[in-house]
């Protein structure tokens, strides 16, 4: 089933018709993000946003590497981890537009998309508090004799929180199957790495938990999705948890009112350079022998896809007055 | 029927509950080393040895970590009874409580579920301010919580059952006096309220209040400890021709408003005694529903008897003023008797 890649490496995603679907939910995550920006921005979507342009390779790669029934703990930037875990955009954009038909009925709002029938936890929006949750979900899956694999996105801001260290531990001694995946996008919030930490690669903490610990390009969604793999084998097989570091960047501001004031331009126009999608474009290009690859056909299957999820989003309802008291504790399946 | 503490009525609770129940399962610190302690206080004393560590499962010293973990588990098919060593480390997994296992169901429209217990020891036994506070309020503050305070033997047991068996995330407080007054972590001035707990499968109800003695003359509302001290003045006030009627709700949340309410219009004075810090306090709030609700049957002001608004000294001769005595209620209901 391998083959070789664009740099001649094994790779676990050769076949064409996995590395162009891996393409469509990139794209599908891009666009619908950059709707969902023009959405706010028309005063259609209330709140604010923290949009995931620039990372959706991590998504990709990390969620095409997990079976259905495994479980994704997003944060407080999570619409690529839900889309590529398989939520329905319109769902999603129904929650983001504060639906009673969203999938958290319009109650979570964009930092707490999730949908546990596709194995996404609503998002936990405060930095690091996913990852105990995520072991938790892994100590479940033990304890209950299935071989689900459980996934804590957080970005490298998070590994400063004590939740982080905590999870970790546990996971190690425990020998959970969880996969810890950082987005390092370089800045929490305004704060540049460097301000954050004294080491120069988050994964550099894996070996102190006992651990393995690998940083990978983050923007290449082959070497995010083979090392995904290899990490949920291992979790899976009982091996025990891995770090996984993804070196990546957001395009956008932390949130929508962030202009990045703090970011040099030539740092924005290098990673814009490597952009997943044309990172991933090329690598499709690069296949040998050479694939049909129609990416204006599949721009147009996606702005489908988003138009209709923005359509269903509008006909929905608001929650009803009622709805206010509703859902604070549990009411039944 | 058996005859035994709240520790060792908690334990049975939760043997038996993981008897029943393949997905209930411990988790804390120092709760299954063998030729430990079994938890701080007794509670899991043994439970490893049926359930093997696995089912009663220590973990590092880590009170965040080890409560988003037993959320995380409680919200993909397992039912924890986690627990602290002391009620004030909660502060130490605030997060996870208040913005996690609180606000999951509510934020998710009601899409997931969080069964999780968590069990705390509280109250002022001479280990001062980190390790003897009654915190109860911050968490009946908290909207998707259910808290319970079982005062009795028979109730720690009961309300242990219905915390497991109850889809949402419960807090149980434990008072360190009302353990009981033997064994190896027997506390100095220890209550002791040793009572009659059946053998067979019972719950008490989540959400409803007990009666512990009748009266006319006035309404005492106490939990945990404080009930014992509401009893004892109580008895003092007999004396002298005052008859009060004592409630323990049990439950803090939901609270069992209709049987204090309805205690009120009959008696028309109203007493509440809580060893928490009085300033928006735990009694402030059933003061001022007593006020709201029951105001034209009221001879007089809801009063309370607080702790100070200090952290629980350690001087055993400051505690005793910081924790309401018998005597302190006494002057508070002959004040308002007048």
């Amino acid at each position: 089933m391998n083959a070789a890649n664009a740099d001649g490496l094994q790779s676990s995603v050769p076949r064409e018709a996995d590395l162009i679907a891996l393409y469509r939910t990139m794209l599908l995550i891009r666009r619908f993000e950059e709707r969902c920006n023009a959405l706010f921005l028309q005063g259609r979507i209330p709140s604010t946003l923290h949009l995931y342009i620039g990372q959706e390779a991590v998504a990709a790669g990390v969620c095409s590497a997990l079976r259905a029934d495994d479980w994704v703990v997003g944060t407080h930037r999570p619409h690529g981890h839900a889309l590529a875990k398989g939520v329905s955009p319109r769902v999603i954009m129904a929650e983001l537009m504060a639906k009673v038909t969203g999938c958290c009925r319009g109650k979570g709002g964009s930092m707490h998309v999730g949908d546990v029938r596709k194995g996404v936890f609503p998002a936990v929006a405060i930095v690091g508090a996913g990852l105990p949750i995520a072991a938790g979900a892994a100590l479940s899956a033990r304890m209950r004799g299935t071989d689900q694999v459980a996934v804590a996105f957080h970005g490298e801001g998070a590994a400063n929180e004590g939740d982080w260290h905590e999870a970790l531990n546990m996971a190690a001694i425990w020998k959970l199957p969880v996969l810890f995946v950082c987005e390092n996008n370089l800045y929490g919030a305004s704060t540049h790495f460097s301000k954050a930490f004294a080491i120069p690669r988050v994964s550099d903490r894996a070996c102190a938990y006992g651990m393995p610990g690998e940083t990978v390009d983050g923007n290449d969604v082959v070497a995010v999705h083979d090392a995904a793999l290899r990490a949920v084998e291992r979790a899976r097989s009982g091996a025990g948890p891995t770090l996984l570091e993804c070196l990546t960047y957001r395009q956008c501001g932390h949130s929508r009112s962030d202009a990045c004031d703090y970011r040099p331009d030539e740092e924005e126009a290098l990673w814009k350079e490597r952009d997943p999608l044309k990172v991933a474009a090329a690598r499709i290009r690069a296949l040998v022998p050479p694939v049909p690859f129609d990416p204006s056909g599949i721009e147009a299957d996606v702005a489908a896809e988003i138009d209709d999820a923005i359509a269903f989003a509008e006909e929905s309802p608001a929650p009803a007055p009622e709805d206010l008291e509703r859902h604070v504790y549990w009411e039944g399946d | 029927m058996a005859t035994m503490g709240i520790a060792e009525a908690l334990r049975e609770g939760i043997r038996e509950e993981m008897r029943r129940d393949p997905t209930v399962f411990c988790i804390g610190e120092d709760i299954g080393v063998k030729g430990g302690w079994g938890g701080a206080f007794t509670v899991t004393l043994g439970l490893v040895d049926e359930f093997g560590p696995e089912r009663i499962l220590d973990t590092p010293i880590s009170e965040s970590g080890f409560c988003g973990i037993a959320i995380g588990a409680a919200m993909t098919g397992m039912r924890p009874i986690a627990d602290v060593q002391y009620g004030d480390f909660l502060f130490c997994m605030m997060d996870q409580l208040a913005n996690q296992a609180a606000k999951m169901t509510y934020m998710a429209g009601g899409a997931v579920k969080v069964p999780l217990v968590m069990r705390a020891p509280v109250g002022s036994t001479r280990r001062g301010a980190q390790h003897a506070q009654t915190l109860e309020v911050f968490f009946t503050h908290i909207p998707g919580l259910k808290v319970v305070a079982p005062s009795t033997a028979y109730d720690a047991k009961g309300l242990l059952k219905a915390a497991v068996r109850d889809d949402n995330p419960v807090l149980m407080f434990e008072h360190k006096l009302l353990y009981g007054s033997k064994g190896n972590r027997a506390e100095k001035g220890a209550v002791s309220p040793i009572g009659e707990v059946p053998d067979e499968d019972y719950v008490v109800p989540i959400g409803k209040g007990a009666i512990r003695r009748r009266g006319r003359d006035v309404t005492i509302v106490g939990k945990l400890l404080t009930v014992y001290r509401a009893l004892a003045a109580a008895d003092r006030l007999a004396e002298d021709g005052i008859e009060a009627e004592v409630i323990d709700p049990r439950t803090l949340i939901p609270l069992d408003k209709e049987m204090i309410l309805e205690s009120v219009r009959k008696t028309h004075r109203f007493v509440v005694v809580e060893e928490d810090n009085r300033t928006h306090g735990w009694g402030a709030e059933i003061a001022a529903m007593v006020a709201e609700e029951a105001f034209w049957w009221l001879d007089g002001p809801p009063v309370r008897v607080s702790a100070p608004d200090t952290p629980p000294p350690f001087a055993p001769n400051l505690e005793e003023l910081y924790v309401p005595s018998v005597e302190r209620v006494v002057d508070a209901v002959r004040r308002l008797v007048g």
